[in-house]
């Protein structure tokens, strides 16, 4: 089965009736879950099951149940509480509050939010977890490309001085901590 | 070896309280020797290291920044997974440790660069202890490493699990996780031999009568 929820009827000839845009396309805020009724993103509720291909363009939070493969290349998907996915993922970024099943390969940014279950490797360039979550599987982080590389000497000046504390949610570029005392004491016995 | 209260694998344990529980924090020498055979040295393959605790992502972010790949298996959750208890001949209830292992840990041989074991031997099963260092030992790479720690018997019988989060180099934070009960206390003599087929063992011992030992294969 393949599905690709809301996409438009498209004239006979696409390249007469959508002349390129002159300016950059805007940006495009990553939804959230607490709105997934907005305009531009697809929603599957709760009580959809779906067996096979799913491929969209466009956002998606998906609260359902699937099983096969999901692919949004270029968009971002949310998994509600109530999705339970055995699926490998492909988005740009992923936000999960469900259960998922399989490998996800994110361009973007992972989401692991503390109701979740997550089994399976994931690849990605960027990801969070937070403290409650479940993980079981390999983390593999990308190499960030030349653009995002040049970029890292100001956001390391940026962020010097940042002191992250035990936050629920730690992304990978969290570091630096406090020490607190030492009850760690003496050598007891080396070969 | 001492047992704590007979320890009935067949009740299900792993309950958090609602109420998080404070952290503490301490300072581990092993830890230290643990992170520095990390450090990469201009290698092109990402080293491979797998967490055996409870998913935390202060661990998973640090050794993503050291480059190196991060595996996490929550050993002891697993292990109270009801589908693999198996009714016994004489009427109790125990792990099966063939159909455990069929489904965890199934990794190829010499996988790892290094494992995170933590002190999840003292609270895991009878049936699965010994097995799983076994494998253990089979999935890491030679000279690759395994940090372990055992509580002493001086620690008590009502030390908490907890969930190891490194928030630097040599130094931990650890977080309680309700339900879990000590199962045992090794002495170094059992953990010489349970860890015998590695190359070599150190030991450190700290204040709070926590034996670390990182193992070498």
């Amino acid at each position: 089965m393949s599905m690709n929820p809301s996409q438009p009827a498209q004239p006979a000839s696409p390249l007469a009736a959508a002349p390129a845009p002159s300016t950059p396309a805007p940006f495009k805020e990553t939804p959230k879950a607490s709105d997934p009724y907005k305009a531009d993103v697809g929603h599957i509720g709760k009580s959809v099951q779906i067996r096979g291909e799913l491929t969209g363009s466009e956002d998606l939070y998906l609260d359902g149940a699937i099983e096969g493969t999901i692919d949004l290349r270029d968009h971002s998907l949310i998994i509600g509480p109530n999705g339970k996915i055995k699926a490998s993922i492909t988005a740009r970024d992923l936000v999960v509050h469900g259960k998922v099943e399989g490998n996800v390969t994110a361009s973007g940014r992972v989401e692991l939010r503390k109701s979740c279950t997550l089994m399976g490797d994931v690849s990605t360039k960027r990801i969070v977890i937070e403290d409650g979550a479940f993980f079981k599987g390999a983390i593999d982080i990308k190499e960030k490309d030349a653009k995002e590389e040049s970029r890292k000497p100001m956001a390391a000046a940026a962020s010097a001085g940042f002191n992250a504390g035990s936050s629920p949610a730690s992304g990978t570029g969290a570091a630096g901590y406090s020490a607190s005392s030492s009850p760690q004491g003496s050598f007891l016995d080396g070969k | 070896m001492r047992w704590f209260r007979g320890a009935d694998s067949s009740q299900p344990k792993s309950q958090e309280s609602a109420q998080p529980a404070p952290r503490t924090k301490r300072t581990c020498i092993g830890l230290g020797e643990f992170m520095r055979s990390l450090s990469t040295t201009g290698e092109e393959k990402k080293k491979c290291v797998l967490d055996l605790g409870p998913t935390s992502p202060t661990n998973i972010a640090l050794l993503t920044e050291l480059d190196a790949r991060v595996y996490n298996e929550d050993i002891l959750h697993e292990s109270q997974d009801p589908s693999y208890m198996v009714k016994q001949e004489d009427g109790s209830v125990q792990i099966d440790s063939a159909k455990f292992f069929a489904e965890n840990l199934d990794y190829p041989e010499g996988q790892f660069d290094a494992i995170l074991f933590w002190d999840v031997a003292d609270y895991l099963p009878e049936p699965l202890v010994k097995p799983l260092v076994e494998r253990l030992q089979a999935m890491l790479k030679p000279k690759g490493h395994l940090l372990a720690f055992f509580h002493t018997k001086d620690a008590g019988a009502e030390s908490l699990y907890s969930r190891h989060h490194i928030v630097q180099k040599d130094i931990l934070e650890l977080e309680p996780v309700q339900g879990f009960q000590l199962q045992r206390i090794f002495n170094n003599r059992h953990i010489e031999n349970l860890f015998k087929d590695f190359a070599s063992r150190k030991f450190f011992l700290g204040r709070d009568n926590i034996r670390e030992v990182l193992m070498v294969r």
